[in-house]
C-alpha cells in the first residue's frame, strides 16, 4: 500500500470521524455564545480558540465538517447518479445521435464558468446548503459522464462483451452487469477527486454567504467571519483554513493512492 | 484544417446560442420584479407599469430574449436598471480591473509553474521532484480566498508593503495600479501554478519516453540538454492547452478574489447587481464570461489542431 493511500486515507478518516462524533459529542455547544471569552487564542480549554461571539472553534470545526461532507457527498452523488448512466448510454450508442447529444451537452456545461453559475444559481434561488448542493452537483454530471464513457467505450470492443451480446443481453443489461463493475475503480478515483473539489466549492460559496446559512456552521462562513478580524485574531482564519486544506489534501492523496493501487499503469503518467 | 475550423466554429455558435438561452431562462425564473425593487414597496401600480414599459419588462419573453441577444451582437448590452447607465460601459470600466488581474495572475502562474515543472521532471523520483510535487499537492488544496486573506495578513497588515484592498486606478499610474493587483494576482495564481506545474512535469515525462529523446541521448546529449532542446518544445502542446483554459478560468474565477480585496471588477459587479436585482447586468456579465470561456476553448482547439494534424484527421 502506498504512502499516499495510507496518509490520505488516515486524514480523510479523521475528518469523517470528527463529523460523525460531532453528532453525539462536541467539547462545547457549537452555537453557545460566550462574549466574555471572545477571540481567545487556542488554549487548554478552547483547543482551537474562540470566535468573535466566544463560540468554541473546535466544536464549530467538528460540526462544520458535517456540512462540508454532506454537501460534497450529495453533490458528488448527483454527479454519479446522473453522469454515470448518461456516460454508459453514450458509450453503448457510440457514434449515434444519443452519444452526440450527451457529449455536446457535456461540452456545454464544461464551457460555463462553474463558479459564476453556482453563484448565480444560489443567489437567484436563495442561499442555502440545498441550492449549493444542486449548483455544485450540476457540474459533476459531465465529469462523470465523460469518465464513464471514456472507460466504457474500449470495453465494448472486448470479447466478454461480445459474448454477452451473443447471449442475447441488451445494451442496458450489459452496461449494468458487465461494463459498470469494470469501470468501478475509475469512478471511485474520480469520486474522490470530485469530493475534494466539492469541498472547496462549498467553502467558496459559504464564504460569499451563499452556502449553508446560520446557525449551521460551515468552514467557508467561518472564514468570512474572520475576514475583518484577521489582524486581531488570526486563529479565526487559520483554523478553518487548515481544516479545508487538510481535508482536500487528504482526499487528493487518497485519490492518488487509490489510482496507483487500482491501476498501476497510471503511475507513470499521472498529472 | 479549414473544414475542422468551420466545424468547430459552428459548434461554437451553437454553444453560444444554447448558453444564452440557459442564462436568460435562469434569470427569467428569478423571483423579484426589478421595477418593484427599484421603486420600493409604496410604488403606485401605474408608476410600476410605466417603469416596466420603460425597461422593456412588459414585452414577451421571446421579444426580450431576441432584443437582448440582438443588442449584444451589436455591442449594446442594454441599460442598467439600477444606475441607468449603459451596461457595456459598466462592463468596459470593470474589465480594466478584471482583465489585467487575470493576465497578471496567468503570468505569475506561468513564471512559477514552468521552472517548477521542468525541475521536477528533470529530478524524477528524487528529493527535488518529491518536494515540488508535495508543494503542488498543497497548492491545489489551498482555497484561493483563504490564501488571499493570509497574504493580506502578512503583506498588508504586518509588513505594510501593500494595501489590504481597493484599486488605485490606472490614472494613478501603472505602478500603483499593478501594486494594488499584486496580492490578488498572487492569490489567484497559486492554485493554477500548482496545476500547471503538475501538467508540465507530466507532459515532460511523457516526452522523455519517446524515441527521439532516446536518440538525442544516444547522440551524447545530457538528460538536461535533451530536455531543453527537444523535450520542452514537444511537451508544450498540452501545457499551452491548459494555459489557455486557465486564462478563462482566471477571468471568471477572480470573482471571489475581487470580493476579498474589494476590487471594482466584473465579479463585484455581478454580486452587486444580483443583490440589487439589476438582472440585465447579471445576464450580460455572465454571458460575457461564458463567451470568453467558449472562445478561448475554440482558440485552444484551433491552435492544438494547427500543431497536431492527427486531431484534424480525427475531426
Amino acid at each position: 500500500m502506498s504512502r499516499a493511500l495510507i496518509l490520505g486515507g488516515a486524514v480523510s478518516a479523521l475528518v469523517v470521524m470528527a463529523a460523525l462524533v460531532s453528532f453525539v459529542w462536541t467539547p462545547f455547544e457549537h452555537t453557545a455564545m460566550n462574549i466574555p471569552e471572545k477571540l481567545q487564542s487556542p488554549n487548554s480549554i478552547h483547543w482551537f480558540g474562540t470566535d468573535h461571539f466566544g463560540r468554541d472553534m473546535f466544536s464549530m470545526i467538528m460540526v462544520g465538517a458535517r456540512t462540508s461532507i454532506a454537501v460534497a457527498f450529495v453533490a458528488v452523488g448527483i454527479g454519479i447518479g446522473l453522469g454515470v448512466p448518461l456516460g454508459l448510454w453514450a458509450a453503448a450508442r457510440h457514434g449515434g445521435w444519443a452519444d452526440e447529444i450527451i457529449m455536446r451537452g457535456n461540452d456545454l456545461i464544461f464551457a460555463f464558468p462553474s463558479l459564476v453559475i453556482a453563484i448565480l444559481i444560489t443567489a437567484i434561488f436563495g442561499a442555502g446548503a440545498v441550492n449549493a448542493i444542486i449548483a455544485i452537483g450540476i457540474f459533476n454530471i459531465p465529469v462523470f459522464a465523460r469518465v464513464t464513457r471514456g472507460g466504457a467505450m474500449p470495453l465494448w470492443r472486448r470479447e466478454f462483451i461480445m459474448a454477452a451480446r451473443v447471449a442475447g443481453k441488451g445494451a442496458m443489461r450489459i452496461s449494468v452487469e458487465h461494463i459498470l463493475p469494470n469501470i468501478a475503480n475509475l469512478l471511485i478515483v474520480q469520486a474522490t477527486i470530485q469530493f475534494s473539489l466539492a469541498i472547496l466549492a462549498e467553502a467558496a460559496l459559504s464564504y460569499v454567504g451563499l452556502g449553508a446559512q446560520p446557525p449551521t456552521p460551515s468552514w467557508g462562513r467561518m472564514l468570512a467571519d474572520a475576514q475583518t478580524l484577521v489582524s486581531i485574531a488570526p486563529h479565526m482564519a487559520l483554523v478553518p483554513g487548515f481544516a479545508i486544506i487538510l481535508t482536500v489534501l487528504g482526499l487528493n492523496l487518497l485519490g492518488d493512492g487509490l489510482r496507483d493501487a487500482l491501476d498501476p499503469r497510471l503511475r507513470v503518467t499521472r498529472v | 484544417m479549414l473544414r475542422y475550423a468551420l466545424k468547430r466554429f459552428l459548434s461554437l455558435l451553437v454553444s453560444l446560442a444554447i448558453a444564452s438561452l440557459v442564462i436568460f431562462a435562469v434569470i427569467e425564473v428569478a423571483p423579484g420584479d426589478p421595477a418593484s425593487f427599484m421603486l420600493g414597496i409604496n410604488a403606485q401600480d401605474d408608476t410600476l407599469a410605466a417603469l416596466r414599459a420603460e425597461l422593456g419588462l412588459d414585452q414577451s419573453k421571446v421579444q426580450r430574449y431576441l432584443g437582448w441577444i440582438g443588442g449584444m451582437v451589436q455591442g449594446d448590452f442594454g441599460t442598467s436598471y439600477q444606475y441607468r447607465t449603459p451596461v457595456a460601459q459598466m462592463i468596459g470600466d470593470r474589465l480594466w480591473v478584471s482583465l489585467p488581474l487575470a493576465l497578471y495572475a496567468l503570468a505569475l502562474s506561468t513564471l512559477i509553474a514552468f521552472p517548477a515543472g521542468i525541475y521536477a521532471a528533470s529530478r524524477r523520483g528524487k528529493v527535488g521532484d518529491i518536494g515540488v510535487m508535495g508543494a503542488t499537492q498543497i497548492g491545489v488544496a489551498i482555497p484561493n480566498f483563504w490564501f488571499a486573506m493570509m497574504l493580506v495578513l502578512v503583506f498588508a497588515i504586518n509588513l505594510r508593503w501593500f494595501s489590504a484592498g481597493g484599486f488605485a486606478g490606472w490614472d494613478k499610474g501603472v505602478v500603483a495600479a499593478m501594486k494594488s493587483l499584486t496580492l490578488p494576482a498572487i492569490a489567484l495564481a497559486l492554485p493554477q501554478a500548482a496545476i500547471l506545474a503538475r501538467v508540465m512535469r507530466s507532459a515532460l515525462l511523457d516526452v522523455l519516453g519517446e524515441d527521439f529523446m532516446r536518440t538525442a541521448r544516444a547522440k551524447g546529449l545530457t538528460r538536461g540538454q535533451a530536455l531543453r532542446r527537444h523535450g520542452l518544445r514537444n511537451a508544450m502542446i498540452p501545457v499551452l492547452t491548459i494555459l489557455g483554459l486557465q486564462f478563462s478560468f482566471l477571468l471568471a474565477g477572480g470573482i471571489i478574489i475581487e470580493q476579498v480585496f474589494y476590487l471594482p471588477g466584473l465579479g463585484r459587479l455581478i454580486f452587486q447587481s444580483i443583490s440589487a436585482r439589476d438582472l440585465i447586468v447579471v445576464e450580460s456579465v455572465t454571458m460575457l464570461l461564458v463567451f470568453a470561456v467558449i472562445v478561448v476553448n475554440f482558440a485552444v482547439d484551433l491552435a492544438y489542431a494547427a500543431v497536431d494534424p492527427r486531431l484534424r484527421a480525427r475531426a
